[in-house]
Order: C-alpha cells, then structure tokens, then sequence
C-alpha cells in the first residue's frame, strides 16, 4: 500500500470526478460530499507520502512497472522538496472545497457538477505536476491544469473577465509550448525523457552539456514556465485574469498555480539541468536577480495604486514570484536562497489562500470590490477581520508569521550571495507591503459609515457574473448593515484554518527548514 | 501598429535564439542521432529498447500503439483526461442556464441548414448510407490499432465524426435524438473509468499501477505478454469512448452556444 | 550557396519549423482578429509538432510497425531450411532478412516522438476547443471580434463596469 502511494495520490481526484461526472450530474446535492471525500483522502495520502519521504528517503515509482531500463516508463517521484509542496497543495484545495460550498446557495445548480469536475481535474494536474519525473508527463499535467484553470476562470465570467480569460488561454498556451519546444531540443541532444536520465548525461559527457542546443532549451524551457508563473516581465495575464474571476476560482488558483510553477522551476534547475551547470555563468544569475527586483518593485508599486481589493492583491502575487524567482537564482554559497525560495512556496501559498478568501467573503458578504467599500470592516465582521489581518501581517513580514522567515531566508541567502539589490528590494517590497495594508487597517477599523444603502452604485459582485452591472439603486442586498453579520462557518472555517496555519509555518519554520535544507543536501551535485 | 512592430521584434529574437540552437543539431534523417540511439552516459535508448524488445515484452506488431498503451500509458490516460477536461470546460463556459435570448427559434422540420427541400434528399440519402459505414470503419480502426496504424484515438473521432455528420446534414435536434446530452455525459465518464479501472485492477493485484502483466490471472492467458495486449485493447476501447463522446459534445455546444437547441 | 548546402541542407527540417512557428507567433501577437490569433496559435503548436516528427526520422527507415507476415513466412522457411540440415541464423527476429539488432532499429522509425506527438496533438484540439468557446462568450459579450474595438468598448465602459 505504501508504495503505491504516488499513484494512489494522483488517481483519487480523477476518480471523484469520474464519479461527479456520473452520480453529480443527476443531483448535483451529490456533489459536495464525494469531492469532500475524494479530497480528504489526498489529503492523507499527501501528508503520509511526506511522513515516508522523510523516514524513508526518496520514493520511486515507475508507472506500469517498467523501472529498467530508466527511460522507458514514466517515472514519478516523491523527493523531500516535493512533498512539502504536495502537503500545501492537498491542504489548499481542501480548504477551498468548503469555501466553494457557498457558490451554489440559491443560484444557478446546473453548473455545479461542471465545476467540482474541473475541480478536481486542476488537483490531479497539479499533484502530478509536483511529482513528475519525466518532462514530457510534466507537459501533459500542466496542460491538464491549465486547461482546467481557463474552463474555471472563464466559467460565470463577468463582462471584463470573459476577454481576460481569452488573453488567458492565448499566453498559457505560449507559455506551455515554449516548455515543450524546450523539451524537445533537450530530448534532441540527450535522447531522453527521464529527468534523472538527463540529469546524469548533462554531469557526465561534456559535449552534450556544452552544446548550444541545450542552452537554447534551458532558455525556452525557463521562459515557458516564466510565463506560467507570471515573472516580470510576462505577467500582464495575471491581473486580469485573477481579479475578474469569480471568488471561488481566485482562491483557487491564486494560491497554487503560480507557485507550483515556481516549484517547476527549481525542479528543472536542481533536477535536471544541475546547479553546476545552471550557475556555471556568473552573469545568468545576476540578470535573473535583477529581473526578480524589477518584478518585486513593479508589483509592489503597482498593488499600491490599485483601488479594488483583488487586483491589489494580484500585484502581490507578482511581487511575491519575485522573492522567489529572486531567491532561487542567487546561488549563495550556503543555498539559503533555495531553502528561503522553497520555504516561501509553502509560506505564500497559505498567505495568498487566506487573504483571496477574506476577498471573496468581503465581496460575498459585503458587496465590497473596492478598498474604500471596507469601512468598519472590523466592528461588522470581526472573525473574518482576525483572518485577514494575520494574511496582512503576514505579507507585510512581521514575526511569528511564516512572511517573516521566509523573508528572513531570502535576505540571509541575498547577503551571502553579495545580491545587495535584491535584499534592498525586499526591504522596500515590506514597507511598501506595510502601508499598503495599514491604510486598509486604516479605513477598515476607523470609517463610520456602516455599510448600509451606499448610495454610489458599486459593483455588486455575484458568482455569476454576467449581465448584472452594477447594484441598480445603490441597494445591496446581501450587504446592508443589517445582513453584514459575520460571514457563514464554510467560509470562515478555511479563513481562520489557513490563519492558524500561517501562524504554525512560522513557529515551526525550525524543523520545516530543516527538513528543506535536508532535502537539498540530498540532491545530486548541490 | 505598435503591436506589429512589437511582434517583429519579437519574433526576429526568437527566431534567431531558435536558429542559433540549431546550428549543433544532427543532420535530417541521421540514425546514430541521440534521440533515436541515446548518447554516452546516458541509460540505454528508449527508442531503441521499443524497436527491439517491446514485441518480445507485448505481442503488438504496432509499436506506437505499444508504446502509448503500455510503456507511456501513464501519459495516456492523461491524454484522454485532457480532453475530458477540455469537454466539460466547454459546457461550463457555454452551458445556457435558463433559456439565452440570441437563440434562434427551433424548426419542427429537419431542414433549417439547407436551403430548401430539394438538396435535402441527396444530402440526407448520402448521410444515411455512409454513416454506417463510417462507423463501421471506425470500430476496425480501434480494434486493428494493434497491427495497423489506428488505435482509441484516431476511431473514437473517426466515430464522434459519424454524428457531427449527421448534425451537419440534418438538424442538430436529431443528432442529439440519437446521441443525447446524458448518453455522452455517461459515455464519456465511463472511458476514463474503464481506462483507470484497468489500472487500478493492476494495482489491486499488487502490482504498479498500469502493470498490464499481472492481468494474466484475470484474462488467464499463457503469459504476460498477451495479457498486456488484451490490458492494452481493453484501454484503447476506453479512449474510444470517451473521445467520441467529447469530439460530439464539443461541436454540440459550440455550434448551438451551448443551448443545444439549434445547430449550423 | 555553400551555405545553403552546409547550413541548410541538413537542417532544413528544423529551419521549415522555425520559419512556421514565427509565422505563428506573429499572427498570435500582431493580428487584430480574435479568430486570427487562434490560427497562429495552431501553426505554433503544428510546428512544434513537426519538430518532434522530424527528429525521428531515419534516413531510408518505414513505419513503425513490425511485418507480422514477414516474420512468418521466414519462420516457415528456416523451418524448412533446417529440416534440410541449413543452420538457422542465431539472433535472428522479425523484420528484414538481413537479421540483427542493428539493422533492425535502421530501417524502423523511432516510434517515440510520435507518440509524444499524438499526445500534444490532442492537447492542441482540446485548447482550441476550449478557446473557440471563450471567443463565443467574448462575441456575445462585445459584439464583436476585433481586439482594438473590444479594448475601446473596455475603456469606454470602465466607469459603469
């Protein structure tokens, strides 16, 4: 049993939708609890294929059985850097699943079991993202979770978001093919498709590594997974895409596309390529770094400029690709640039899930898009305001939030590695973080205007999206003051769960950074 | 303007990164090539190691078909999810809920997309004769995917491609007669099913998942190659269905924008 | 000429995919025509996929798919030439008669990349699928498909959005 816990992790959500496809579809009540269930035990799966990784070391897994020789099978593997990512990803969608519930109170049902399908489909993709060992099945996964992610943010787009997710689908698929072209040419020198395989070539025979060929694939495989992760300056889909969504989506995607991509790229960097031979030039490294501050600074000027709360928020996630694009290509001699990069995967994961809930509850509840509409936000709402505030802090990087020590990492392994530009952009990118945030603070804890009968018309967002412009006489239903109770328990539930985990990734960053720094130690020519 | 100057400029750098690689690729047609005979230090070639052994290890004359059901099965099943994925996408996008205004009214008659009644008879007469045989066609190429070029994909569209004809020729409403929103729904959903249901099967064997050669138990063959090419019939059959109940339920929806009231 | 001889001559597979895919990647940036841009999306990804196929090609090599007959019917002849006391040749599997590994992996095409080019074959349908119905939803949106009108209909609308 245990060892075929890499497949049994993969194969469970295709499962669930097969049967949501099957039972859903007849009575879409059946939903919620087969994706529960489904989800629950990826759950377990993860958190035990991590306890074995840990224990036990590496796990292999050949599909089909075909282990010799390397190359013929598809092989997947489970490493110590993996499988904390696959524990931040179970535990995201599991959080979101109760989120989602929400979605389909009164409104449209049809579409419920189309949703929870490509649900669970995005899960699949990305778990067999993180632990793929072959780049052409690397390929597939992510065009499976990108095509699911263009069905989710397209599905019950507003007005805006219908042309966002157009430009959505035109980069991804850029981006993806680029990966692929990539693949090729380094399947075209080496003849193989098996990561460790390609890994022990590039090491072993000198002609092939310095052949210009595999340069160019390095390059487009990079800028393919760039695009993915919206690094500067290929992050123009980002913004539209995340904030036009409809909450539940944003949740979704928000926290996990963007840094299992990043997950991607240091895989492809330690994993396959090697860290000799991606350092091997000085200057790669340094343009990269600066690549990375332009990205943390523009991000962070531009989230300051914003007026609506998830656009706001989607300048961060660019930022915060930054940190780790920043970090990871350092190359500091202690490789606390890695450990710091990887340890921020997990960090930002939880800080982006809580703060794009407390988005969607504000939206949802309150009708609020704008920063201006969250006047006496924490009189009306004060559990939600305790999630949003520790997501806040956390961005912000104030101790014990995980924010803090990841920043730490980063500016620890910046100084090593002489990359003064980076830690100074870092430093800027919390204060920038600080004001931003305390201005909402500001408006959320000082305004008096309770929320009744605004009497501008703003945008009422519903999950449906669509025709409905603007509240028609300035009445929003949901978020008169009378309704703006505290927001249902689906909802707060994942908020303060995924607060408390913020709260937790920083007390224990000792062992978890252990546990990284461990993993690392393992990797061949590190 | 701007955009066309900024994608010369573009594409002229790429290009020329891409044709700067190039320059150290093997020549056309090279068969000591590292992709097609590996390279030094490298595991044995892939490629190699299908052309010379896999008949040995499955029985399959065809050795892409052997190699995409059995060795990159994995890949496959994803490939299949894929469009899976790609038709649910495409109700969830279009998906009318409650009735959507642009729809054009539904004829009772079966000729809306031809202009009068005339070319109606050729049109519906040809339809009629060759569907079956389409059909019929496509079943032998999922079946003979074995020994000939064919296998799930190629005769599940080839199938799926039978009722779009019939759509084109008639009415949409008659297509969707014979093959209904729910029927493809079930059909497609069962594909994976069956696909991964062979794997986990293997798995409940004891074995990896997709290890087609623990099946000779079920299939009570005298060893594991021929199970692996009954596992990989069973598989391709899998795909089958559900490509074809996607390729129907993709051209359903886009050509009635998702009402599935009225087609072309 | 030389150049073309040298440079191009061997290579000219992978300077036709070239050549392609930036025609694709200019209609996808540079074309105003929501629908045009999906076409040079599809020339990319076939050049890509004519990359792949290219790369398994083998000079004077056919399908990947063993002669089952042939097989046979040379086992029935080694059948009868050993009944006549003709030693069998050692090694010896389906394919041409020439026998041997080597030979064998010659005349055969690498199956690998085609494969792998069934899979992202597939995966482009699948995303132009799901494109062409994003478009549909952008059509009933904007009333059109033209990207500058739609931006100006965006700006236009910014305020009451």
């Amino acid at each position: 049993m245990i060892e075929q816990l890499p497949a049994i992790l993969v194969l469970t959500p295709v499962f669930g939708a097969m049967l949501v496809g099957l039972f859903g579809t007849k009575d879409p009540r059946a939903c919620f609890p087969i994706v529960i269930v489904t989800l629950t035990l990826t759950l377990i799966t993860a958190f035990l294929s991590a306890h074995q990784v840990f224990t036990n070391g590496t796990i292999d897994y050949f599909m089909g059985g075909w282990e010799e020789p390397l190359g013929i099978g598809i092989h997947l593997r489970i490493d110590g850097i993996n499988a904390l990512v696959l524990c931040a990803i179970a535990v995201v969608v599991w959080l979101v699943t109760f989120f989602s519930v929400r979605r389909f109170g009164a409104e449209d049902t049809e579409k419920t079991p189309q949703f929870y399908i490509l649900y669970q489909l995005l899960c699949v993709g990305l778990f067999g993202i993180t632990i793929a060992g072959d780049t052409f099945n690397l390929f597939v996964l992510v065009e499976i979770s990108s095509l699911t992610s263009y069905g989710l943010i397209a599905m019950g787009s507003s007005r805006r978001g219908t042309f966002a997710a157009f430009n959505y689908v035109l980069m991804g698929t850029v981006g993806a093919s680029f990966y692929l072209l990539g693949v090729g040419y380094l399947f075209l020198k080496t003849g193989s498709l098996n990561m460790q395989d390609i890994h022990t070539i590039l090491a072993t025979n000198s002609a092939v590594a310095e052949s210009k060929a595999v340069t160019i694939a390095f390059l487009f495989i990079l800028v393919g997974i760039w695009i993915k992760m919206a690094f500067f300056p290929l992050y123009g889909w980002l913004p539209n895409a995340y904030s036009y969504c409809p909450s539940t989506t944003a949740c979704t995607l928000a926290p996990l596309m963007t840094k299992v991509s990043v997950y991607v790229m240091i895989r492809v960097m330690l994993g396959v390529f090697g860290y000799e031979w991606v350092f091997q030039h000085e200057g790669w490294s340094d343009l990269v770094v600066w690549l990375a501050v332009i990205a943390i600074l523009s991000g962070s000027v531009l989230a300051l400029a914003q007026r609506e709360i998830k656009r706001m928020l989607c300048y961060l996630i660019v930022a915060e690709v930054g940190y780790m694009v920043g970090g990871a290509w350092i190359a500091d001699p202690d490789h606390w640039g890695f450990t710091g990069a990887i340890y921020h995967i997990l960090a930002d994961a939880m800080m982006t899930l809580c703060l794009f809930l407390a988005a969607g509850i504000f939206a949802k509840r309150l009708g609020a898009v704008q920063i201006s509409d969250l006047e006496g936000l924490f009189k009306k709402m004060p559990l939600t305001s305790i999630g949003f505030v520790v997501g806040a802090l956390a961005m912000i990087g104030v101790p014990p939030t995980c924010g803090f020590f990841s920043k730490f990492y980063l500016i620890r392994g910046g100084i090593e590695g002489g990359h003064w530009e980076y830690v100074i952009a870092l430093l800027i990118s919390s204060l920038v973080n600080a004001v931003l945030f305390f201005r909402i603070f500001e408006i959320a804890y000082f305004g008096n205007k309770p929320a009744e009968g605004h009497d501008h018309g703003h945008h009422e967002e519903t999950e449906q999206g669509g025709a409905q412009q603007g509240s028609v006489s300035g009445q929003n239903p949901l978020g008169t003051g009378l309704l703006s109770r505290e927001a249902p328990a689906t909802a707060l539930f994942p908020l303060l769960a995924a607060a408390a985990i913020i709260l937790l990734l920083g007390i224990f960053n000792g062992p978890i950074v252990a546990l990284i720094r461990g993993a690392l130690e393992g990797l061949p020519a590190l | 303007m701007f955009a066309k100057v900024f994608a010369t400029i573009a594409v002229v750098i790429t290009g020329s990164l891409l044709l700067y690689g190039i320059t150290d690729f093997p020549a056309f047609g090279d068969p000591d090539s590292p992709a097609n005979a590996g390279v030094e230090g490298g595991a044995p070639s892939a490629p190699l190691y299908y052309i010379n052994e896999s008949y040995n290890d499955t029985k399959v004359p065809n050795l892409v078909t052997s190699v995409l059901a059995d060795y990159r099965s994995y890949d496959t099943m994803f490939e299949t999810v894929v469009i899976f994925a790609a038709g649910m996408a495409i109700f969830a996008i279009l998906g009318a809920v409650g009735t959507d205004k642009d729809a054009r009214p539904v004829h009772p008659q079966m000729n809306t997309s031809v202009n009068g009644d005339h070319s109606r008879i050729i049109v519906g007469t040809t339809v009629r004769i060759v569907v079956p045989v389409v059909q019929l066609f496509a079943l032998y190429v999922v079946a003979h995917g074995h020994h000939s070029p064919g296998g799930g994909f190629q005769g599940g569209v080839i199938l799926g491609s039978s009722f779009i004809l019939i759509a084109l020729a008639g009415n949409l409403s008659t297509a969707l007669e014979r093959f209904s929103e729910r029927s493809y729904m079930l059909l497609a959903s069962i594909g994976i099913l069956i696909y991964g249901g062979f794997g986990v099967l293997c798995m409940a064997l004891d074995r990896n998942f997709l290890d087609y050669g623990v099946l000779q138990k079920v299939f009570l063959t005298d060893g594991p190659e021929m199970a692996r090419s009954h596992a990989m019939l069973g598989v391709e059959v899998g795909v089958a269905c559900t490509v074809t109940a996607i390729m129907f339920a993709i051209y359903a929806n886009l050509a009635s924008r998702g009402t599935l009231k009225d087609g072309l | 000429m030389d150049f073309i001889r040298e440079t191009i001559q061997p290579h000219f597979n992978f300077w036709i995919y070239v050549i392609l895919m930036m025609i694709g990647l200019w209609a996808v940036i540079a074309k105003n025509n929501l629908i045009k841009k999906l076409i040079g999306l599809s020339i990319f990804q076939t050049a890509i996929i004519l990359l792949y196929v290219s790369l398994g090609v083998k000079d004077g090599a056919t399908i990947p798919i063993l002669d089952h007959h042939a097989e046979e019917v040379e086992m029935a002849e080694h059948a009868e030439e050993a009944e006549h006391g003709v030693e069998l040749v050692p090694g010896h599997e389906i394919g041409p008669a020439n026998g041997g590994r080597h030979a064998l992996a010659d005349t055969i095409a690498n199956p690998l990349p085609h494969v792998l080019m069934l899979t992202a074959i597939v995966v482009g349908v699948a995303t132009l699928g799901v494109a062409l119905s994003i478009s549909q939803m952008v059509f009933k949106e904007f009333g059109t498909l033209e990207e500058n009108e739609i931006l100006e209909q965006l700006k236009a609308g910014n305020t009451d959005d």
